[in-house]
């Protein structure tokens, strides 16, 4: 097999001994991303439970959490970065992450525009489930 | 006449480019491929997801989210879970420097606090059911025990695969094979809590604070 | 609770006589093939050589005989759909009850697509990849080997419920509400759900493989834009399989959920919603037609470059369209339910998308064009099966752009119209490309030619047949004659569907004489001989022995540029020389074979056809089996085993002297 520099799998610990500059150890690594991730959390559960923040207003601060959580994941423990051997896992990475926004989104969009048009009013709902 | 012979006549340039560089070693080619399965898994959480959102309000007349879920509880999910991605990356520094007893311990921490995710989760389960809020009543419960239950039921399948693998440790050693099985082990756990950040955000943090 | 749940002998339909005359049928050939196995001592190599097989080339060759099969299968049920429809006119009721009918159009959607048109394609890019790459398998053989395993799971349950039980009587696409159990109490949605959920597992698997192989194992000096367009479009489908099947299996696992548990996603109670199902069917079921089409634009690529002796026109525009059709095809799915009562500016947008998406397929078709022009051409088989392609799916394509504007949309939704379009673009695409891909790799596959003389006529029996069985539905669309009807009262269609029919049986012709060229060109194998490359190709895969040895290359090739033969060949031609490579040989590991694919399958069907009849202990046994042989795999010593040296060379002596002295 010929030796590649350009391959880095993703999560593999054993190539961050052949980082090159700065060379943190792995678990400097791994403690840094949990202290982050923890701090992380516990903001996100007291945004969504705190009165000071303006209520409309949350669910957007707890997605923006969400995804900084999983920032840090990825880079803290699966070491996934944009460095040059990390070509192939960061395109699938955005590959995988428009496929669930297109899903998510797309689906949110059609069926509450299907929902508003389609689903019959309250009334003959309620004698429904009561059968 | 061999047409094979010119092959070996391509001049060789200097530095090809990565994508030049032929077949990669069988340790990336292994992580890679799991890593597309783990973007197709989360795919198939997101298509859950997505009707857990479509379905959220559909509780028939029942009990909705607000009332039902302990964030309690779902915050000591979130740090078992965390804790035992944290300990799973510490097994796999140990995995890495061939360490056999630091790799048992951190497999054992991780299989704990895993096994007390699962605990903590199917007893949150039980409880629901106990009050008549059961996947049955209605289409936004039947969404979340789906959703909630298909990543328990990975933890699950996760924890039988590091049982699986110490003892492939055991019986074969730090075989070449075992040490790509475990990278991908690694993977897969810290993908589970990368989907519990979603889950444990949509299901339990926005569930409640709407 | 009886122990085997709801298996009684009430399950077999013995006051059904076409059903058990079907029955009979398969039966007797399965038990003639079987025989004529074993009796003739054939098992321990078919064992040995094929079964347990984790070889690319071994595995592709079985999942085209699996869609050869199932294609004699689902053609069977097309002709008795055409033939009740041509009787069923006025008042007559024809000879299918429609308890039956629905069973047939339903197999015939789910078997056509999920398990004659995947294995076709899936076959081919199995076979040519590895060698289209310079490389000697998969990435990963033994997975190979468990897809194409839980691809023959599938297969069976579906033919077992010919015998046991009944087929899904919902459409191929399976709507709830009628698929939930309050509607279909049976166990034919049961047999349908069951079945794709396992062979997709199966499919998820080879979409990994693929794109695995395709981005991390190529020849040295192999960059993106040196591979042959065959494997870039075999990226995109299976990139696509890799996002698709996914949330197929979620749906699918949601209805199962609903049926099985009384859960209430998509049921009309609880506040369900049947149409979330609908949506995230074809969130599926748009990629899926792109993965089936994709890989037959590869093929076509391949043979008019190969036979027009010119270098593809335009690689980076087709390369470019192929990745934007890849990301295209999820963008669009909503066409499918245009009339399920979306606002117009839900529509509007995914009709727009729907007719940009049409932009790149006809980039695809000029550069087709253009590389035939000014080429010399030799008008071979599988430039017949191009051309006939190039005709037929650029009609059926524009058929598609006509209901992708909403407002036609909803005059011909679920009319034969939408029936007439997408055979149109599957079998004037997809079949005729793997008809095209199956001529063309033939020789390398087996050492020998097909014959060419019925070849071309079963090309222009399919080609003509196609266009007299279904121009006709095209006609009948648009007169309002909706999709799946066992009978009809306007008599004035009767002679429509009689042309139609007609049409199915030249169709027949044409799958008679591609069963006759085999057995002809099978008999006559040697004077059909070829070498490495009969075709003067311009891509890899000629570079080595038909058939090639297990190992494909007994020494990789370093790429140069792209057509990476041609560009071998024309540097040969300039500084011939002659040396001994047999210096440079070196032992080769291969991946050692393994029965994990065939086992795994067994205790699949197992589970399925417990879960099925709800034999529960036996659904447990199935899993804890196929757990087991897991294990079992997990735990071996050797992975791989080494070819000597000798071995190699051994090989190659023989090989050049069949080439010398044919």
């Amino acid at each position: 097999m010929t030796d590649t520099h350009y391959d880095r799998a993703a999560g593999d610990t054993s190539t961050l001994s052949q980082a090159r500059g700065w060379v943190p150890s792995g678990v400097v690594l791994y403690t840094v991303g949990l202290l982050l991730a923890i701090i992380l959390t516990a903001t996100s559960f007291w945004a969504a439970n705190t009165s000071l923040l303006w209520g409309p207003g949350v669910p957007l601060g707890l997605a923006v959490l969400a995804i900084a959580q999983i920032g840090v994941h990825l880079v803290f423990f699966l070491h996934i970065t944009t460095g040059r051997d990390n070509t192939n896992n960061v395109l699938a990475l955005a590959f995988g992450m428009l496929i669930v926004i297109l899903v998510i989104g797309g689906s949110l969009w059609i069926v509450t525009n299907l929902n508003a048009n389609m689903m019959p009013s309250a009334e003959p709902m309620n004698l429904q489930m009561q059968r | 006449m061999s047409i094979a012979v010119t092959f070996d006549e391509v001049g060789h340039q200097t530095l090809p480019s990565a994508s030049e560089a032929g077949p990669a070693p069988k340790r990336i080619v292994v992580a890679y491929g799991f890593w597309i399965f783990l973007l197709s898994d989360i795919v198939m959480f997101s298509a859950l997801f997505a009707a857990y959102a479509v379905l959220v309000h559909a509780t028939a007349g029942g009990l909705a989210g607000a009332q039902l879920f302990n964030q309690r509880s779902a915050a000591i999910e979130t740090a078992c879970l965390l804790a035992s991605s944290y300990t799973c990356g510490l097994m796999s520094l140990a995995i890495s420097s061939r360490r056999h007893a630091a790799t048992y311990l951190f497999a054992l921490l991780t299989f704990v606090l895993g096994a007390a995710f699962l605990a903590l989760e199917l007893h949150e389960f039980a409880n629901m059911i106990a009050i008549g809020a059961t996947p049955q009543s209605s289409a936004f419960l039947s969404a979340f025990f789906t959703l909630v239950g298909c990543h328990g039921l990975h933890v699950t399948a996760g924890l039988i695969w590091l049982v699986v693998m110490m003892a492939q440790v055991v019986i074969q050693g730090f075989r070449p094979a075992v040490v790509r099985r475990l990278l991908c082990f690694a993977l897969f756990w810290h993908a589970l809590d990368i989907i519990w950040v979603g889950l444990f955000t949509v299901v339990y943090l926005m569930g409640v604070a709407s | 609770m009886n122990i085997l749940g709801k298996l009684d002998w009430s399950a077999i339909p013995f006051d059904q006589p076409i059903v058990m005359g079907a029955t009979g049928g398969m039966v007797l050939g399965i038990v003639l093939v079987l025989s004529w196995i074993v009796l003739g001592g054939h098992l321990p190599y078919l064992w040995r050589e094929w079964i347990t097989s984790v070889d690319h080339k071994r595995i592709g060759v079985m999942y085209i005989i699996l869609a050869l099969v199932m294609l004699l299968r689902g053609f069977s049920d097309a002709i008795m759909m055409r033939s009740q429809q041509a009787i069923a006119a006025g008042g007559a009721q024809g000879y299918l009850p429609p308890e039956h009918f629905d069973q047939v159009f339903s197999a015939h959607g789910t078997i056509m697509i999920f398990f004659m048109a995947m294995p076709f394609v899936i076959g081919l890019m199995n076979f040519v990849v590895p060698l289209q790459l310079g490389v000697r398998d998969m990435a990963f053989p033994t997975m190979n080997s468990v897809a194409l395993g839980l691809t023959a799971s599938g297969i069976l349950l579906t033919n077992i419920s010919l015998a046991v039980g009944e087929f899904a009587k919902t459409g191929w696409v399976a709507y709830p509400p009628l698929s939930e159990l309050q509607f279909s109490p049976g166990v034919g949605v049961d047999y349908y759900l069951w079945a794709l959920q396992i062979s997709g597992i199966g499919t998820l698997m080879t979409g990994i493989n693929f794109v695995t192989t395709i981005l991390k194992t190529r020849a040295p000096g192999m960059g993106y834009m040196r591979m042959p367009v065959f494997c870039w479009t075999a990226l995109a489908s299976n990139l696509l399989m890799v996002a698709a099947f996914p949330v197929l299996t979620a749906t699918f696992a949601m209805l199962l959920l609903d049926r099985y548990l009384g859960f209430h996603f998509f049921s009309v109670d609880g506040q369900g919603n049947p149409m979330m199902y609908v949506n995230l069917f074809w969130v599926w079921g748009h990629p899926e037609v792109y993965i089936l089409i994709l890989p037959a634009f590869g093929v076509f690529s391949e043979v008019i470059s190969t036979f027009s002796g010119k270098p593809l026109f335009g690689y980076r525009s087709m390369v470019a369209a192929t990745m934007v059709i890849c990301v295209l095809s999820f963008l669009v799915w909503l066409h499918h339910f245009f009339t399920m009562g979306a606002s117009a500016d839900v529509n509007g947008f995914f009709g727009v998308m729907t007719m940009i998406i049409a932009v790149p397929t006809g980039v695809k078709v000029f550069n087709w064009l253009f590389t035939m022009y000014g080429g010399r051409v030799r008008f071979t088989v599988p430039v017949l099966w191009s051309l006939g392609f190039m005709v037929t799916f650029v009609i059926g394509g524009m058929t598609g752009v006509l209901m992708a504007v909403p407002p036609a949309d909803f005059q011909v939704h679920n009319s034969v119209f939408l029936i007439a379009h997408f055979h149109n673009v599957i079998i004037g695409g997809v079949v005729f490309g793997a008809l095209a891909g199956f001529n063309y790799w033939f020789p390398k596959a087996f050492g020998f030619r097909l014959d060419e003389r019925w070849g071309k006529a079963a090309f222009w029996c399919w080609l003509v047949g196609f266009y007299v069985a279904f121009m006709p539905l095209y006609a009948l669309g648009l007169m309002g004659m909706t999709r799946r009807m066992q009978h009809y009262d306007d008599k004035s269609w009767q002679p429509f569907l009689i042309v139609a029919a007609i049409g199915v049986a030249i169709i027949m012709m044409g799958i008679v004489c591609q069963i006759i060229q085999l057995i002809v060109s099978i008999r006559a194998r040697e004077q059909l001989r070829v070498g490495d490359d009969p075709w003067n190709g311009r891509t890899l895969e000629w570079s080595t022995a038909s058939p090639p040895p297990a190992w494909n290359f007994s020494i990789l090739p370093q790429v140069a540029g792209a057509d990476a033969f041609w560009t071998a060949k024309q540097q040969a031609e300039r500084n011939p020389e002659h040396h001994d490579q047999s210096s440079q040989y070196r032992p080769i590991e291969m991946p050692r074979s393994s029965p994990l694919g065939f086992i795994n399958a067994f205790f699949a069907v197992i589970t399925g056809f417990a879960l099925i009849w709800h034999i529960w202990w036996m659904a447990g046994l199935g899993l804890i089996g196929a757990f087991m042989t897991f294990l079992f795999f997990a735990f071996r010593d050797e992975e791989e085993v080494e070819v000597p040296v000798e071995q190699i060379a051994q090989f190659e002596r023989r090989h050049r002297a069949e080439l010398v002295a044919p």
